[in-house]
């Protein structure tokens, strides 16, 4: 029973990793290919170090729960990342499928905002 | 800058939680130890924090951050199908969110939870901290799609940081 | 079971190393080639995490936790040079 649970949650990480991966290969543009490697990936990682937790906690050296800090750094930083390199590709001019609006144009969008 | 003892209470518990995850130990040493460091580092790092963190709906936060939860699994599943149908099926657009949000803290979890939910990325805040410029993978009413996310996120941020 | 679990993730995880490699040398702007790192460390964390479980070794998680930092640093500092580096200061 265990070993379904860990083995569904292993495959469920490594094809949302996969997955990510994908969207950065093949979707069209800069900013529509962001959007695969935060989202999916952040998932992916998640459950597979859900499945090594429970798969360490079921070893008889008691529970082991370090993984949940390398899935709740995952969580906060891939946000930020996304969030600068889409300002430092808008900051560029990086080519868009969509519509930039026309404030960041004129704003000088390299002064440091924190 | 008036040195106090305790600058961010809740800075320190969470400081000695994330020592015990990484020590992977509850032994009572470790103990001491996360809460001796909790103490010390908001002391030493003061001057990085210089906004007081006040949480002022604790339920309303937990609330949110389950919400926040399964909107991850679910846009997490919205973005992999759209990315398996491929790119010829998208209308990426960018929408301009106002935002009430006035404290640093709040816009930065506005920001971040949008991110990391429903199809969306924070690209760009304004200089004067008045509007976020959000970009969607796929979105057929850029306007309703700005209405959530300030209904959906912005309304329980803005309880627990900002109450008037 | 699980070693076939783990054995087909390790496949796959690898084929998302090779589509985010093929990214990374093919550009075409400088942010991709940054997106694409990031996911690399990603990518790299994912596998040592499925390493460790093979391998039933939980040396492995520290190395895991160095890379999710060093990735992040690293894009961090990458982005900064591309929002300050051809602004004359």
């Amino acid at each position: 029973m265990l070993e379904i649970l860990l083995s569904a949650l292993i495959l469920i990480g490594a094809l949302f990793t996969f997955i990510g991966s994908l969207g950065l290969a093949r979707l069209g543009d800069f900013y529509t290919r962001l959007h695969g490697p935060t989202k999916a990936t952040t998932l992916g990682v998640g459950s597979l170090l859900i499945a090594s937790m429970i798969h360490f906690s079921t070893q008889g050296n008691g529970a082991s729960f370090h993984e949940v800090l390398v899935t709740i750094f995952l969580f906060i930083t891939a946000p930020v990342s996304a969030h600068l390199l889409s300002k430092a590709a808008l900051h560029l001019r990086v080519k868009s499928l969509a519509n930039v609006p026309p404030r960041i144009d004129e704003a000088d969008s390299g002064t440091d905002s924190r | 800058m008036k040195l106090r003892l305790f600058p961010h209470p809740v800075l320190t518990p969470l400081i000695a939680l994330i020592w015990l995850l990484l020590a992977n130990s509850l032994a009572p040493g470790q103990i001491l130890l996360g809460l001796l460091l909790g103490w010390a580092i908001p002391i030493f790092t003061l001057r990085f924090w210089p906004e007081r963190i006040r949480i002022h709906r604790p339920l309303t936060l937990f609330r949110f951050l389950l919400l926040v939860l399964y909107d991850i699994l679910v846009a997490n599943l919205n973005v992999a199908l759209l990315i398996l149908r491929g790119p010829r099926r998208l209308t990426p657009a960018f929408v301009t969110v106002p935002l009430d949000l006035r404290s640093e803290l709040g816009i930065s979890l506005l920001a971040n939870t949008i991110s990391l939910t429903p199809g969306t990325v924070s690209s760009w805040l304004s200089p004067d901290r008045r509007s976020l410029v959000v970009h969607g993978l796929h979105v057929r009413n850029p306007d309703a799609l700005a209405a959530t996310l300030k209904r959906r996120y912005e309304a329980p941020l803005l309880k627990v940081f900002e109450p008037c | 079971m699980l070693n076939l679990a783990v054995t087909i993730a390790l496949g796959l995880v690898s084929a998302a190393f090779a589509l985010t490699l093929w990214r990374l040398l093919r550009g075409p702007d400088q942010p991709d080639r940054i997106l694409a790192l990031d996911t690399l460390s990603v990518n790299a964390i994912a596998l040592l995490v499925l390493l460790g479980i093979h391998l039933d070794s939980s040396l492995y998680f520290e190395a895991a936790l160095l890379i999710a930092m060093m990735g992040f640093v690293g894009t961090v500092a990458l982005c900064k040079y591309l929002l300050r580096g051809d602004i004359i200061e």
